[in-house]
């Protein structure tokens, strides 16, 4: 991954983000769960997630919004600031999934030098979360 | 089980005095840093030279190395004993305090509503943080919703905002959580096994299916809809995909006005299945529209309901997992 900064004015509505393909095991959750200082049991100690009803301990909301961000950076590069996020949250993801994140420009804002991408992150299941992010880009030539 | 109706209004006076409440959430008890920055990017995969490579970082509009914007949070969470967790007397001995959310959520668990997911979130950065700075947050209770039916179990959302500031009290992000309390529906059970059987079984649920979700969907929304053919008007109950009268596949879903009288009935003492209260009316209702549902009639005697009996809907929460149009004499 170069990071290079994708420039406000070379960017199209429309344009399609490369996806991001992320592997889903035990240690992934509770390593997003370690580094986000979410110590719930339900990411970290699968008997109690199972005491809940659920089948496997389960990824953390604040590792799907590293990775949401990470999806739209790893695109846009060093020099994108993230301004604004807004997701929903559907079926949890579990260990063994892959998740699946895309999304594509939606809209342009000259004023403020922003763009703004609909993200949809998918596992076997269906959406894991849906949203959007906001992000401001150096104008370019 | 629901709760009971005195319990429920206890309960909801409870929390919605909530509501508008504004709480300290806690100082930072580490500065930014860069281990912290890594150890995120490492379990993200985030290979972002702005949080990683000073070289870069500094070259950048960032102007040296930054934190992930979505570490926000995690910068005041309250590590592996959280307050909430805590007794009262081990608050003291810590000279620690519970926060408000933290309180709303155990009231909420005290009735029964223990589980708990996220369901929206939305944030906005003010400018990016840097190594060396603290943050601190504070939270308001925006918003707690009336009891609403999921597919998790009946519920009540809790929408939270929490405003983070610097060393310098500048505010430089927010976030708004939207949380689902729930009263957890029983489940396909993983751990049944070594699970106490609930003392209040819930009824078999009744299925969902392409043709009729929309129906089922509008109970839970607590309306009873009746299905009008759109080609001849005819109204027809239970749903179907084809008008008996006319054979057109397109219609559409009306609310009942919810008036309607006994056509038929029986009373049932044998066999008792779980999750009903013996003797109950079973009786086949004539809506004020024409079409007939069979239904309970609650309220009564069921030896006092009668053919003809005028009666009128009101969806209720029957068991914990189940929402059902149900009848009651009009007085």
């Amino acid at each position: 991954m170069s990071f290079e900064t994708r420039k406000w004015n070379q960017i199209q509505v429309g344009e399609a983000l490369p996806e991001l393909s992320f592997d889903v095991d035990t240690t992934s959750i509770v390593a997003g769960a370690m580094a986000s200082r979410d110590y719930t049991p339900v990411h970290h100690d699968r008997k109690l997630a199972q005491a809940q009803g659920l089948q496997d301990i389960i990824m953390n909301t604040y590792t799907t919004q590293g990775l949401v961000v990470r999806f739209v950076t790893d695109w846009a590069g060093i020099d994108a600031v993230v301004k604004h996020m807004k997701v929903k949250l559907g079926v949890p993801t579990l260990p063994g999934q892959t998740l699946k994140v895309n999304g594509s420009v939606a809209e342009k804002d000259e004023s403020q030098g922003t763009v703004l991408v609909n993200v949809t992150g998918t596992n076997s299941w269906g959406d894991h979360v849906t949203g959007s992010v906001t992000i401001a880009l150096p104008k370019g030539a | 089980m629901t709760l009971d109706p005195r319990k429920k209004q206890e309960l909801e006076a409870k929390i919605q005095s909530y509501v508008g409440v504004e709480s300290v959430v806690g100082t930072a008890s580490d500065l930014v840093n860069e281990p912290m920055i890594r150890h995120w990017c490492e379990a993200m995969g985030d290979d972002n030279p702005a949080y990683l490579d000073p070289n870069r970082a500094k070259d950048s509009v960032h102007r040296g190395i930054v934190a992930p914007p979505p570490m926000l949070e995690a910068w005041v969470m309250p590590g592996i004993r959280p307050e909430w967790t805590l007794s009262v007397e081990e608050l003291e001995a810590q000279g620690r305090t519970i926060h408000k959310q933290a309180e709303l959520m155990n009231v909420l668990t005290e009735y029964g509503y223990s589980g708990v997911v996220g369901t929206d979130i939305e944030h906005g950065f003010e400018r990016y943080l840097k190594p060396g700075d603290q943050v601190s947050a504070t939270l308001r209770i925006e918003d707690v919703s009336e009891e609403k039916a999921t597919a998790l179990g009946i519920g009540y959302f809790v929408t939270v905002k929490r405003s983070f500031r610097d060393q310098n009290g500048d505010e430089v992000g927010w976030n708004r959580f939207r949380i689902l309390k729930f009263w957890p529906a029983e489940q396909p059970a993983a751990a049944s096994n070594d699970a106490a059987p609930s003392a209040n079984p819930t009824r078999l649920q009744p299925p969902r299916g392409h043709d009729n979700v929309w129906w089922w969907d509008a109970v839970d929304a607590g309306k009873l809809l009746i299905q009008k053919c759109d080609s001849c008007n005819t109204l027809r109950h239970p749903p179907r995909p084809m008008c008996g009268e006319c054979q057109s596949l397109d219609w559409s879903g009306v609310e009942a006005s919810g008036k309607g009288t006994v056509y038929s009935f029986t009373v049932l003492h044998h066999p008792k299945f779980p999750g009903f209260d013996y003797p109950f009316a079973a009786a086949l209702i004539e809506l004020e529209e024409g079409t007939r549902i069979v239904s309970n009639v609650l309220g009564c005697d069921p030896a006092d309901v009668y053919i003809g009996m005028p009666v009128q809907v009101s969806v209720e929460q029957v068991d914990e997992a189940t929402k059902l149009p149900i009848f009651r004499p009009v007085k």
